[in-house]
């Protein structure tokens, strides 16, 4: 039966916010097209249930239980769920964009001859053909999408583009156990334990305000400028990727996806254009103040307040700003 | 070890984007094209283990003829020899999804029967970040995705695998095997004049698509999903562009954290 069929994905044994956020996208799409809802994920090694659902109840719940799938390998997660969508024949599969999904979910949609539609931001309903939007070119475009409609459709959604919707406390719903044909040895790929590189020092959480640097900054040698910014504002110092590969900053002051999610009070980027993998990781902040030299840089689509110009004249003037009020 | 790279040429980080007459992708005139970041990195750690256990770097890409530029700052930089699926103009290749493109590169390197390719984890432009492993898929290889590290082992790879939230994994796979590569581990080196000179006699073995297609019909483009139009995205939020002189600017800031975002 033709149906939307989303995966939710698990972080330290519960279903994640970007999973449940997925599922709202489900929801969505299912009400859009008239289609009945389903989802799917992976038992814990431990058994257990599903205590709460955030958003409808589902017509129906797939428990895909196997041992060899107790560690995520693309392998296994890949033949597992080809096996579960070859028997639930979905219209749609919707997965979280995570970096799990990234891994697998493209050779699952090739083994169908289709291809994912990956990263979506939200959808337009014409008729029974949705239009999914994503994001082109770092974020400075959006694309409208279309599926061919022959065969299943695979879509995974962007942190934060679908609102959670709230717990439906006391379902019944228990979901059926779905235990896929897998031998340990079709796995190529041995995964080693998750480990984190060093001890988190700085918790970005904890501040109201941070100051972010990016790019912009062009070199280590002026990084100066953004802590004396820093100082006066009481603010604790972020940066986006680059920063931190380059070693300029230490890795645990890093904002976005492969960093930490933060929402302060005011989160000020400095030379940060804002590509998609930075912004997922702060565009909850209650304040955005962007200061970028390119006037069509994608962190202004975020931004509250603006200012365009060059950081090395605008920073400075801030700092002289922030400390003549505060004298 | 034999290592494929795959690289892409795609508009620079600071071009001005424009939509073009069709509304399906921006107008490339001015546009100044260059290496895809990733791939460059995915490059690098190619030049690395050629430089640590010997063999051959062959360089793939696909595109009109002005991706023999990029090719050759592949080349100049130390890839021994490239490939290039080369299509007829601007837009032949728009005509293909994520599966026809992929198709065309798997076709082109699969008699090569290298130990590893490599890509970069996804394209600056289209950031669709599948390709890799849709050909790994369509190869009947294993994959690993966002790698940071290679190292060679006994009975194949070792590689660093970059997780959410700070985290780390590694993995051991068999070779031959497809990696997607993750920016930024290590430093991208710059083609030497020597090695721009050498690039000039190195082999750009160049396959139109139209060649490929002919010994092959299913390479022919049957697209799965399209690309119907790009837009400008709307604002998520309304911005409030303080302008004036640096000093206006920022004093302006000030009193908005001031008074009305209370954070002073």
């Amino acid at each position: 039966m033709s149906s939307v069929l989303v995966f939710l994905e698990k972080k330290n044994d519960e279903i994640s916010r970007i999973s449940w956020e997925t599922y709202a996208a489900g929801n969505e799409l299912g009400k859009a097209l008239g289609l009945p809802v389903d989802f799917a994920y992976i038992a814990n090694p431990t058994g257990g249930s599903l205590p709460v659902i955030f958003g409808e109840d589902p017509q129906e719940i797939h428990v895909i239980d196997h041992p060899v799938l107790n560690v995520y390998t693309a392998d296994g997660y890949t033949a597992a769920f080809c096996q579960l969508i070859e028997k639930v024949k979905p219209a749609f599969v919707l997965f979280p964009h995570t970096y799990q999904v990234r891994d697998f979910a493209p050779r699952l949609a090739t083994r169908f001859g289709q291809v994912l539609i990956s990263d979506v931001t939200g959808f337009i309903s014409c008729g029974t053909q949705p239009r999914f939007i994503r994001q082109l070119l770092q974020g400075k475009l959006n694309a409208e999408y279309t599926h061919s409609n022959s065969g299943t459709c695979f879509v995974s959604i962007q942190s934060g583009a679908f609102r959670m919707l709230g717990p439906r406390q006391g379902s019944t719903a228990m979901g059926e156990k779905f235990t896929p044909k897998l031998e340990a040895s079709e796995i190529r790929v041995q995964p080693g334990e998750p480990f984190r590189a060093s001890a988190q020092t700085v918790d970005l959480n904890s501040a109201a305000i941070l100051v972010s640097v990016g790019r912009g900054i062009k070199e280590q040698a002026n990084l100066p400028i953004v802590e004396e910014l820093a100082k006066v504002l009481g603010a604790e110092l972020a940066a986006s990727r680059p920063i931190c590969d380059n070693g300029w900053l230490p890795m645990d002051r890093q904002v976005g996806s492969s960093g930490q999610t933060v929402a302060p009070k005011v989160y000020l980027a400095i030379g940060i254009s804002g590509a998609i993998q930075h912004l997922v990781g702060m565009k909850g902040s209650q304040c955005i103040v962007a200061i970028n030299k390119d006037e069509n840089a994608p962190i202004f689509e975020v931004a509250d307040y603006g200012i365009v110009g060059d950081l090395f004249e605008v920073v400075p003037a801030l700092t002289a700003a922030v400390r003549k009020v505060k004298a | 070890m034999k290592i494929i790279v795959a690289i892409k040429q795609v508009p620079e980080r600071d071009a001005r984007i424009r939509i073009d007459a069709q509304g399906k992708w921006i107008d490339l005139q001015d546009v100044e094209f260059t290496m895809n970041e990733s791939d460059a990195y995915a490059l690098e750690e190619a030049l690395q283990l050629k430089e640590a256990h010997g063999g051959e770097v062959i360089v793939l890409s696909a595109g009109p003829e002005r991706v023999g530029r990029t090719i050759r700052e592949a080349l100049a930089k130390g890839a021994d020899r490239a490939i290039h699926i080369e299509s007829a103009d601007e837009t032949a290749l728009s005509d293909f999804d994520a599966l026809g493109i992929a198709r065309l590169l798997a076709a082109a390197v699969k008699d090569e029967q290298a130990d590893l390719i490599l890509t970069g984890l996804q394209s600056d432009d289209l950031g669709l970040g599948q390709t890799g492993v849709i050909m790994a898929e369509l190869l009947g290889l294993p994959h690993a995705t966002l790698i940071l590290k290679i190292e060679k082992t006994d009975t194949g790879i070792k590689v660093l695998r970059e997780l959410e939230d700070g985290w780390f994994q590694h993995l051991a796979l068999p070779t031959p095997a497809v990696l997607t590569i993750q920016s930024g581990n290590s430093k991208l080196r710059y083609a030497t004049l020597m090695g721009i000179k050498k690039a000039k006699t190195k082999e750009v073995r160049i396959v139109s698509v139209a060649d490929l297609q002919a010994s092959n019909p299913d390479l022919a483009p049957r697209p799965v999903v399209v690309l119907e139009k790009i837009i400008l995205p709307h604002k998520q939020r309304t911005t409030q562009i303080l302008g004036g002189t640096p000093g206006e600017a920022a004093a302006a800031l000030v009193e908005k954290l001031q008074f009305e975002v209370r954070a002073i």
